[in-house]
């Protein structure tokens, strides 16, 4: 091996191991930031942000009674612009009952089928993103406010975990691109630091609005990993620890992404 | 009389499979632009395209060709003697050449359109207004379309 | 449901120029996608969209496959008068939405 070949190979080894840890609060940036401007435009506007076309259906859907109870979220939960105000910076949540934590989407079913009597609805179908894109917007501009306790550490521990192994095919850790080399290119686009602030989102690759999971799911596709079921338990403790790792950052319900 | 070539291709055409042929037309690309150049005609008929009264705006590089914003706006009173009867975008590189037309009148105020496109590659777009005196003005923008890093269906 | 949103401003002055935007709720289907197994999925798209001013039309668009899913269509039109502007979209297998909003002209 030449002195040169020697060199680099020790400076790569010494830069693997340096970056790891948390993005500190100060230097946390939205993928917002990395867009052109007219992607942020469309964002900024709620009569342009196509994410409203089902931010509108979640509000129709929260005063629609159902289930066998024949009742409305409304009919317990009021006005979601106030009831509903800074739920989703705290999602995902300890659910007692379950003695877990719940992301929103299962928050919504929990409510259906145990107080409204009503069968849960889809993940991924557009009656649950919409009611889960209004009740997420009532918290746009607030910032996210994960409270971790002793209940909820082993979870965020497990989704800090998952976020640091190496998997699939291409034996890729998330952190080794979000936490390491964010700001970066990767095949024409830029490395975003991967904090979830505006999920359910309207993605351009998509053209519609999806979940967080839905674009983990694409994650672990592109580094040709097993991606884990809708609701999966690995899937929820990756969001708790995503969210975490996102705190104090503002929510940006129903955010536009490429 | 059919050329060589049209007879090729048209045999080739004949012989292949829908699905497969769609996936390996040698020809994509010239037979793309070649529907551009029809359906340019199509709309100025023999009249001629000048440049310029248009003003076509697309991002340079842009985040995603699936929702690309274009704006549209051309220079015009827009009176009853004097405005655009109609405007019209192309593009090169896409399967189908035509992306929208508008017809307005003196009632819209301005001769404008924004809205979002989907642009198959990296190409050129071009905008065609329409006169009420019979004139047809044009105006092109380049645009460079990059491709998302994490798909669904991963990498092609 | 067919969703489709409008904004504009409640009024305007007399001969005021206003600005009109418009979403529709349309997945844009361009008829050139094929499925995992090599079929093509058939083409299902919004075609026009018509703006009427007191049933006057004041503004049309045409839509082919390469507008964007949830078309976006941003336009102006004159307050002439105060009256109700409608909006209609149609398009394949019977796709219809339609919207009106008040406008009140001084």
């Amino acid at each position: 091996m030449s002195l040169r070949t020697a060199l680099l190979l020790a400076a790569c080894l010494l830069s693997a191991g340096a970056a790891a840890g948390e993005i500190p609060l100060s230097e946390r940036r939205s993928g917002y930031e990395l867009m052109g401007r007219e992607t942020r435009a469309m964002q900024d506007d709620d009569a342009t942000n196509p994410g409203m076309l089902w931010v509108l259906d979640g509000e129709a859907l929260w005063r629609k009674k159902a289930g066998a109870a024949d009742r409305a979220c409304a009919a317990c939960h009021g006005d979601a612009r106030t009831s509903m105000k800074g739920v989703a910076a705290r999602y995902p949540a300890f659910d007692a009952a379950l003695k877990r934590p719940v992301n929103l989407e299962q928050r919504i079913n929990i409510c259906r089928t145990g107080q409204q009597k009503a069968p849960p609805l889809a993940f991924e179908s557009r009656e649950l993103l919409a009611l889960t894109a209004y009740v997420a917007r009532q918290s746009r501009g607030l910032p996210i406010n994960i409270a971790i306790d002793a209940r909820s550490k082993p979870f965020l521990d497990a989704g800090s975990e998952a976020f640091h192994r190496r998997q699939g095919q291409l034996n890729l850790a998330c952190s080794q691109c979000h936490d390491d080399n964010w700001g970066k290119r990767l095949a024409g686009s830029v490395i975003p630091q991967a904090h979830p602030t505006g999920y359910p989102l309207y993605r351009l690759e998509w053209q519609g609005l999806g979940s967080l999971e839905r674009r983990l799911r694409n994650c672990l596709i592109g580094i040709r990993a097993e991606p884990y079921a809708y609701g999966a338990p690995e899937f929820v403790d990756l969001e708790l620890y995503l969210m975490w790792r996102a705190n104090g950052m503002k929510i940006e319900t129903p955010a536009v992404r490429p | 009389m059919t050329t060589r070539r049209e007879f090729l291709v048209a045999t080739a055409a004949a012989l292949v499979p829908a699905a497969v042929e769609a996936q390996i037309d040698p020809n994509q690309a010239a037979n793309r632009k070649a529907a551009f150049q029809a359906a340019l005609r199509k709309i100025v008929g023999d009249g001629q395209l000048r440049r310029g009264r248009v003003k076509l705006e697309l991002p340079p590089l842009i985040d995603n060709g699936n929702s690309v914003p274009l704006s549209v706006a051309v220079e015009s009173p827009m009176t009853a003697t004097d405005h655009v009867v109609a405007i019209h975008v192309l593009t090169e590189k896409n399967p189908l050449p035509d992306v929208v037309s508008v017809h307005l009148g003196p009632r819209a105020g301005r001769a404008r359109l924004s809205t979002r496109v989907r642009l198959a590659d990296t190409q050129s777009v071009t905008a065609i207004a329409q006169m009420s005196d019979g004139s047809f003005w044009s105006d092109s923008a380049e645009v460079v379309v990059t491709l998302s890093a994490c798909l669904e269906e991963g990498l092609i | 449901m067919a969703r489709a949103v409008v904004t504009l401003p409640a009024q305007a002055k007399r001969g005021e120029i206003i600005e009109i935007k418009t979403l529709a709720a349309h997945s844009m289907e361009t008829g050139f996608r094929r499925t995992q197994t090599g079929e093509l999925i058939p083409r299902d798209i919004i075609r026009r969209f018509t703006c009427t001013y007191n049933g006057t039309e004041v503004y049309r668009v045409d839509l082919h496959p390469a507008i964007a899913a949830n078309p976006l269509i941003v336009f102006t039109t004159i307050a002439t008068e105060t009256g109700t502007l409608s909006f209609q979209w149609v398009g394949d297998n019977g796709y219809t939405a339609t919207e009106t909003a008040p406008i009140r002209v001084e």
